[in-house]
């Protein structure tokens, strides 16, 4: 083993820890990404005859939508409680709040998963507008974000979070703080998505 | 490369050696095999040339060692780097012998034309790796440089190559996310059928193109350009740093304005978020983007001026030594120089409509490039050499490398200036043969040709040497060039993920040479 510092003490002039910048440092490259997709969704709306947009977008499913904005919200909540109860060195309660996120997000991934092939049934693909074809990969970006989220969010809640738990406590309180920071983020997009997409 | 500049010469003539590569064609080369081509030299140059080399190879060898850090932060996060590289790198490779060919669309892959050209598909896919890899990889950079510094170490006592890495890093953080958006919708138009970047009414090949429309074209030129602009500054700013070491090194004299050209640089990194649009003049994007983006270059051009300027100035009165690496890095002055300065008319919005996309271009770029960044690279590995290997290179080869690379570099990118104030265009297969305007400059080609295979010639020796030198016995001498930064403290070649034997403390800046009153002509940085 090499002897990195600050893995998990924090630097005392810069008052950060390696991965709490590390994954700032990621979230920024992330929001440039979105960025630039954000700004291609105005460009292309700009650009689109009169009232297409408006058109296409009122094929999507709002209620079903709304549902998804509460599971995220709910699900960030959740993150934190389990973050906040690891802290606090009880590992039960972050089990049960880490397998609540986890849940959310399987939720969410379901009713995105109606969406869709409730769409193409109606044969709605992304080639079928300009509007379906950046909401499907503004939202299927997204999707990708959610699953590896998910994917990181159960490898902690197996049984590989309570080896890292009983050896380091606090190793696996960092990982979860920065994995939450990352969900967080993808909490976000969908908060922007939601309005652009369905709303607007 | 080569194959290019020979078809430029002699075109329409079958194509010695390599020949066979286009069997179907009796050995001459097609049009569309020179667009392959092209495209693929700009894309392999760029994205699997230098910035891995300058950002993969320098950055993650030197920074670590030049902070005193034992490793970088995130070991696994820069495995994950190297393999995506691996895999984006062939991806793109392995696109030359797909049915489809490789991608033939420009390195800058202008929609709708790479909607439609085949090859594209690969090339994305490629890119979207090799994009993730320099993501991670400058992530990692920036969290190294902020946390990992050796006590004492504060930033104005960085070496200049830290700082322009870390500049780097933040380009390449900020600016590819987008061009990663901008694949990912050209991926979608082509395999899932939108149309993103097809306007209304598109017709390709005599047939009406059956999409939706309503795109845009012009969006993928600004998200391609708001990477690609940066971009240019990562090509250049490791390089400028490698010379900046090299530089105080051998003048023995601190790097004159090191403040300042920190400053600059900073400034610069800044900057080239708002100059992408200067690619985009001959769009009709409207006057008045047309003037923003005008002053925006021609302040940009300042800072590399003062970069530039502070290098000189190193130069005054110092006793200079003039081996293998100076030499290098000395003749990335000029070049750079010729490079940045070529750039100007380009930056002028009405100069530009003349000189755009023709020759003139090319020979700017390259002087940035190829006699600037590949210079300063050849000079960092005589440098860092003995480092890396504890063996000095050779510096009777050295120098004969580095005289005929000079002579023909200039050989094959100084008549391109020639050609394009001409108005040869561009990407003619032909070399331009089929243009009446061009043809009093048209016997340049052959004379470009030849001293690019002189050039290719040239790096024979360089070759030679590695190897002669690798196999030679080492002497595993710390600090054979008596250069002050901390990298030259640990043990050559550095010991396996901890670098330095004893603990690194910093006591002095990072260029005090000449220190009156010091019984030797360098302070080391980690030496009370």
């Amino acid at each position: 083993m090499s002897s990195i510092p600050y893995i998990l003490e924090e630097r005392p002039d810069t008052g950060l820890n390696n991965s709490r910048l590390g994954i700032w440092i990621f979230i920024a490259s992330e929001v440039m990404l979105f960025g630039g997709l954000f700004s291609a969704y105005v460009f292309l709306r700009i650009a689109a005859p009169e009232g297409d947009f408006d058109y296409w977008g009122s094929k999507l499913s709002v209620p079903m939508a709304t549902f998804n904005t509460v599971m995220l919200i709910t699900s960030s909540v959740t993150m934190i409680m389990s973050w906040a109860s690891l802290r606090m060195k009880q590992f039960d309660k972050y089990k049960m709040y880490l397998g609540l996120t986890i849940l959310c997000a399987l939720g969410f991934l379901v009713v995105k998963y109606m969406e869709y092939t409730s769409k193409f049934h109606h044969g709605i693909f992304p080639s079928s507008s300009t509007f379906m074809g950046i909401y499907f990969t503004l939202t299927g970006l997204h999707v990708l974000h959610i699953l590896g989220g998910l994917f990181v969010l159960i490898y902690f809640w197996s049984p590989v979070g309570k080896r890292m738990y009983d050896e380091n406590p606090d190793l696996l309180a960092n990982r979860i703080e920065v994995t939450g920071l990352y969900w967080h983020f993808v909490d976000l997009v969908w908060i922007f998505l939601f309005p652009i997409l369905y709303l607007l | 490369m080569m194959v290019m500049r020979y078809q430029l010469a002699y075109p329409e003539t079958p194509i010695p050696i390599v020949g066979w590569f286009f069997a179907e064609s009796g050995g001459i080369m097609l049009p569309e095999n020179y667009n392959t081509l092209g495209a693929m030299h700009g894309t392999i140059m760029i994205f699997l040339g230098v910035v891995p080399l300058a950002v993969g190879a320098f950055g993650n060898y030197l920074v670590p060692l030049q902070i005193g850090a034992p490793d970088m932060a995130f070991p696994k996060l820069n495995a994950s780097s190297y393999w995506s590289y691996f895999i984006g790198g062939v991806i793109m490779l392995a696109s030359f012998f797909t049915p489809e060919g490789a991608a033939r669309s420009g390195w800058t892959s202008y929609p709708p034309l790479s909607i439609f050209e085949s090859g594209q598909t690969m090339w994305l896919c490629g890119m979207i790796f090799l994009i993730t890899s320099s993501l991670l990889g400058s992530m990692n950079i920036i969290v190294t440089i902020v946390q990992l510094r050796a006590p004492g170490l504060t930033w104005f006592k960085l070496p200049f190559f830290i700082w322009t890495q870390l500049i780097t890093s933040f380009l390449l953080v900020l600016a590819f996310p987008p061009l990663e958006a901008a694949s990912i919708l050209q991926l979608m138009d082509r395999v899932a059928g939108t149309s993103f970047f097809l306007p209304s009414g598109l017709v390709y090949a005599g047939n009406a193109v059956e999409a939706y429309g309503s795109g845009s074209p012009l969006l993928w030129q600004h998200l391609f350009w708001f990477l690609a602009h940066p971009e240019v500054y990562v090509l250049i700013l490791p390089a400028i740093g490698i010379v900046g070491e090299i530089i105080a090194n051998n003048t023995r004299k601190p790097l004159w304005g090191y403040k300042s050209m920190i400053y600059a640089i900073s400034f610069l990194g800044f900057m080239s978020f708002i100059v992408w649009a200067h690619h985009m003049f001959l769009t009709g994007m409207g006057q008045t983007m047309s003037a923003f983006f005008q002053l925006t270059t021609m302040i940009i051009s300042i800072p590399s001026v003062v970069v530039l300027t502070a290098f000189f100035l190193s130069l005054w009165g110092g006793s200079i030594r003039f081996n293998t690496p100076m030499l290098f890095a000395l003749a990335f002055l000029p070049m750079f120089g010729i490079g940045g300065l070529t750039g100007l008319p380009l930056g002028v919005a009405a100069s530009d409509i003349f000189l755009h996309d023709t020759y003139y271009v090319i020979g700017h770029f390259h002087y940035v490039v190829a006699p600037g960044t590949l210079f300063a690279l050849f000079a960092g590995i005589y440098y860092w050499f003995p480092k890396i290997s504890g063996k000095k290179l050779h510096e009777g080869l050295g120098k004969l490398h580095f005289w005929p690379s000079l002579i023909f570099m200039n050989g094959v990118f100084m008549p391109m200036f020639i050609q394009g104030l001409s108005g040869l265009s561009r990407r003619m297969y032909d070399g331009g043969t089929q243009y009446a305007h061009a043809s009093d400059i048209l016997h340049w080609n052959e004379f470009m040709t030849i001293s690019a295979f002189c050039l290719g010639a040239a790096q024979i020796p360089f070759i030679l040497n590695i190897f002669m030198t690798l196999a030679s016995k080492a002497t595993g001498e710390r600090n054979p060039w008596d250069s002050t930064t901390i990298e030259w403290s640990s043990p050559s070649p550095p010991l396996p993920h901890v670098n330095f034997d004893e603990e690194v403390r910093v006591y002095h800046g990072p260029y005090e040479y000449s220190v009156p009153g010091k019984d030797k002509d360098f302070c080391p940085q980690t030496v009370k």
